[in-house]
């Protein structure tokens, strides 16, 4: 249950302004990914590019190649919802739907999209997905309870719960511990652990020991300058991107020097 | 690339998508179409009276003379209105947003935003019955007194009932406008700007001279000008209080009359031409209402380019 | 009132064990500046001198509340500027006449209030409130005020007609005006459209209701004919005045809603549309609630558009597509107006107080309604 990403030549624009320019990378399956690089970069706008979510901000598109297995995400003809559905996606801040309680929440994608589904199916559903998330023992007491009486490191995973039970292929995390305590950052870590043997996962962060911790590979992104595009810079084995960058800029990265 | 299989539920489900927008459009459209059937309406059934014969209007001179006295009788009453509240008004503001404490504050904007609750005719009552007989011996002693100034002329109404009974009920009802609209505004005058003027030394009367009204005045100019569109078009308080006549400049005398008392007190029995006529001076009222709420709306707009606020 | 006086600098250091009391010595502070009792001294020479300057020409309680109000700011500020010069006395007048300001503004709101329950409570009984008009003629009003009989004819037939027409206006407003703001929030991007909306929404803010009125009138009469009358076309009236206020509001609830959910819903591959009815309309739904609630107080209140388009009716009409319908505001303005019997003016007067204090008990509680909406069913701020 889980596909590759490639993406082939692909810039990102705010209408006329391009904000990322020219990625090529290859993501594995059952892999974790990890995006780094200094604000502004467009590590999170390329992210946002992945499952489609660029272009609900206005004014925003891509040229260029996104395949998931092979099939292009931009062909003319592919219906965003399809994508989304496939490519999960979680976000910095927690964001459960204020309205429902846990156990409809993390039905959300099923409910909202009006599939039926049984009773008995739906409470396998929503325990397999809670367990999947380490969270299950925490609410199983309270699952008609409102999501937003959580804790924050708990909404998080509330909300990775959600993007599970849609059983996508991939799951995109934009900074999902940069509003987190440490205690809560540890658990969202060893749950990406977890996830990888189902899922493809992608993760943007800004904490860089986070990245060397739970990531296969990683990315750097960087930006020449403000107005100018971000880019690729490397992308390479975790291992290799901490300890023997290929690039000068890398290696100032995750010395230290800047970001 | 045939094999796509993001492609496979392709247009599935986005029959939903369309509809919705498409109805959130057609609402859209469906106000602008609106708007303009007002107007167009307003204008084919008004068309006869423009058309006609001039002695077949009433009084018997044409349109204009007809029209003309009954707009001065509305900005008259109205502008009587705007001038008790439109001082009172901010000063209610004022008390609201930096005088009352703190804890009071909202309880009483509310009280104030009850006076804008309460339904026109049950104004007009209150001004038919009670307001216009206890304002007879002010009226008495005006016109006693100061009967040489022509708006204080007598012999005073015994009744009560004339144009400045009027303006002071309608100044009742546009109140709570000018007082919501400005007290928004003096709490967004920026804190700091008060503090600094706090700091020098400034009085509380002076900080507000300095710093809050300077901030606020496009938006109390705005207020006073919806208070003056809802004067303007406001027809129960006028219908019922006003002893109607012909334009006449003593204010504690009954006569005079306002466009949309005209049409409230004649509509039910008109036919015809008449008819007509009375769709015409609501036409009359629907384009200075407008003008009225444009310019406001202007001096809004304007204002928040300026203020960088939003 | 002044912002030095206030302040809470010690004026006397207690007696602490182990200390001499210190001899009691005026703060520095304060020097210059009027000591506490002065303003309520102030306050109680004016009352005594209100008194008897409103005793001279006929007391009254009005010219007695005139008269102190003006001898105690007059008073207040000339002895503030003599006491702490120019500057503090426009200051202490400022402050006197905002406070004057506000007490008037509560004045004709009291005197309303009074007047409605004074007037309107002797006419309330279970024979008003479940009678029409029909058959009640100036001959009933004769003979009930000559015999001191209970006062006949109810409002009956207008509270129908005032429900019935507001559904109405409801039933077509709400939808528009939903609508509309769902384009302007989540589809209009702010594009030529959706600013020409929201520009004609403002217009449609400021028409007068009379001449909402006459427009569903010339509407109805351009479709059916000059003398289409009848509760349809009153509520077509209401909902131009209704739908700008109801966009008004949902708009602004809608923009509220974070955007994180939204975008939370469409990563998990749900539709735009389901996003909006589902999520969206949901979280905003006790602000927009309240914003309709608000909405229906201002409009079934309203009396011109209703006295131009529903005319008037003495029974009761269940039907708002014919026949002429009564409202209770028209029913007020016609008790008032033209009095059933043009002799014996009491009881429709009677009748026109009762109608307008049950009118008021409605708008009132549209009101506290709208209130206890936004506050009871506002979404968990939990986050």
């Amino acid at each position: 249950m889980s596909k590759r990403i490639d993406v082939k030549d692909l810039n990102v624009y705010y209408t006329n302004f391009l904000a990322v320019e020219d990625v090529n990378i290859e993501i594995e399956a059952k892999s974790v990914t990890a995006f780094i690089g200094p604000s502004g970069c467009g590590k999170s706008t390329f992210l946002r590019t992945l499952n489609r979510m660029h272009e609900v901000i206005p004014g925003g598109r891509v040229e260029g190649e996104v395949l998931l297995d092979g099939d292009n995400l931009y062909e003319s003809g592919v219906d965003p919802v399809t994508v989304r559905s496939q490519i999960g996606m979680v976000f910095q801040r927690p964001n459960p739907f204020p309205t429902m309680s846990i156990k409809d929440n993390v039905l959300a994608g099923v409910k909202l999209n009006n599939k039926k589904i049984s009773r008995s199916d739906a409470d396998a559903l929503v325990e397999k997905s809670l367990r999947g998330a380490n969270l299950w023992n925490e609410v199983k007491d309270r699952l008609d309870k409102p999501g937003s009486g959580l804790s924050g490191g708990q909404q998080q995973r509330l909300c990775i719960a959600r993007t599970i039970a849609v059983k996508p292929q991939v799951i995109l995390m934009d900074e999902p511990c940069s509003a987190l305590d440490p205690i809560s950052t540890l658990a969202i870590e060893d749950l990406i652990n977890e996830l990888k043997n189902e899922f493809t996962v992608v993760i943007v962060t800004h904490n860089m020991q986070q990245a060397a911790r739970v990531s296969d590979k990683t990315a750097f992104f960087n930006i020449a300058g403000t107005g100018k595009p971000g880019k690729l810079i490397e992308y390479a084995e975790t291992a290799t991107i901490f300890s023997n960058p290929g690039v000068k800029a890398t290696e100032d990265y995750v010395s230290g020097r800047f970001g | 690339m045939t094999t796509n299989a993001l492609r496979r539920n392709g247009s599935k489900g986005q029959a939903g998508d369309k509809i919705f927008s498409g109805a959130a459009l057609g609402a859209g459209i469906l106000i602008l179409a609106t708007l303009l059937a007002v107007a167009v309406f307003l204008l084919i059934q008004a068309l006869p009276t423009f058309m006609a014969d001039p002695t077949l209007i009433s009084g018997g001179a044409g349109f204009f003379s007809y029209i003309y006295p009954i707009v001065i009788g509305t900005v008259i009453a109205a502008a009587i209105a705007l001038l008790i509240a439109t001082p009172v008004g901010i000063a209610v503001a004022l008390f609201i947003s930096h005088y009352a404490p703190r804890r009071l504050a909202s309880g009483l904007g509310y009280v104030i935003d009850l006076l804008a609750a309460i339904p026109s005719v049950i104004y007009g009552a209150w001004g038919y019955l009670v307001l216009a007989p206890a304002l007879v011996p002010t009226f008495q002693w005006l016109s006693e007194n100061l009967g040489f100034i022509p708006i204080f002329a007598g012999p005073a109404s015994q009744t009560g009932k004339t144009i400045l009974t009027a303006g002071i009920v309608l100044a009742v009802m546009v109140l709570p406008i000018i007082t919501s609209l400005s007290r928004e505004i003096f709490l967004q005058t920026p804190k700091l700007h008060e503090e600094a003027s706090l700091a020098l030394g400034a009085t509380r009367w002076e900080m507000i001279t300095m710093s809050v009204l300077p901030f606020a005045r496009p938006g109390i100019i705005s207020a006073v000008m919806l208070g003056l569109g809802r004067a303007l078009g406001e027809t129960m308080a006028v219908a019922l209080v006003l002893s109607t006549g012909g334009l006449i400049p003593s204010l504690v005398k009954s006569g005079n009359q306002t466009i949309a008392a005209e049409i409230a007190l004649n509509f039910p029995e008109a036919f015809g031409l008449r008819l007509s006529e009375l769709i015409a001076a609501g036409l009359v009222l629907f384009v200075i209402t407008l003008v009225v709420n444009l310019i406001a709306r202007a001096i809004i707009a304007r204002h928040k380019e300026f203020s960088g606020a939003n | 009132m002044n912002t030095l006086t206030t302040n809470k600098l010690p004026k006397n250091p207690r007696q602490q064990p182990g200390r001499p009391p210190v001899a009691r010595k005026r703060n520095a502070l304060s020097k210059g500046h009027l000591p506490r009792w002065a303003l309520p001294g102030i306050a109680v020479g004016s009352l005594i001198l209100g008194a008897a300057g409103s005793t001279l020409g006929g007391f009254s309680v009005v010219t007695f509340a005139i008269y102190t109000a003006i001898i105690f700011v007059v008073a207040s500020s000339t002895i503030t500027t003599l006491v702490e010069g120019a500057r503090r006395g426009k200051n202490a007048l400022a402050t006197h006449l905002v406070y004057a300001a506000f007490l008037l503004a509560l004045i004709p709101l009291a005197s309303v209030l009074y007047t409605v329950l004074e007037k309107g409570l002797p006419g309330i009984n279970t024979h008003f409130l479940f009678h029409s008009m029909n058959g009640i003629t100036g001959a009933t009003d004769n003979a009930s005020v000559e015999d001191g009989t209970p006062v006949l004819g109810g409002a009956y037939h207008a509270v129908i007609g005032t429900l019935l027409i507001t559904l109405w206006s409801s039933l077509i407003s709400v939808p528009v005006g939903m609508l509309t703001a769902i384009y302007l929030v989540e589809y209009g991007k702010n594009g030529p459209l959706a600013r020409g909306i929201t520009f004609f929404v403002d217009v449609m803010t400021g028409i007068p209701s009379i001449v909402a009125g006459l427009f569903a009138t010339a509407l109805f009469a351009v479709l059916m004919g000059p003398t289409a009358r009848m509760g349809i076309v009153a509520a077509v009236a209401l909902s131009v005045l209704m739908i700008p206020t109801v966009v008004r509001s949902t708009e602004e609830m809608l923009k509220i809603v974070p955007n994180e959910l939204r975008e939370a819903a469409y990563a998990l591959g749900v539709r735009k549309w389901r996003t909006i009815a589902k999520v969206v309309i949901p979280t905003a739904i006790s602000g927009i609630a309240s914003g309709v609630t608000l909405a229906i107080a201002r409009v079934i209140g309203e009396t011109a558009p209703i006295l131009v388009t529903a005319g008037l009716a003495n029974n009761i009409n269940v039907n708002v597509f014919g026949n002429w319908m009564a409202t209770l505001p028209t029913f007020i303005y016609y008790q008032i107006l033209t009095p059933t019997s043009p002799t014996n003016v009491d009881p429709s007067i009677q009748r026109a107080w009762a109608a307008a204090l049950l009118l008021i008990v409605m708008v009132m509680v549209l009101n506290l309604g709208a209130r206890l909406i936004a506050s009871l069913f506002a979404p968990k701020k939990g986050r």
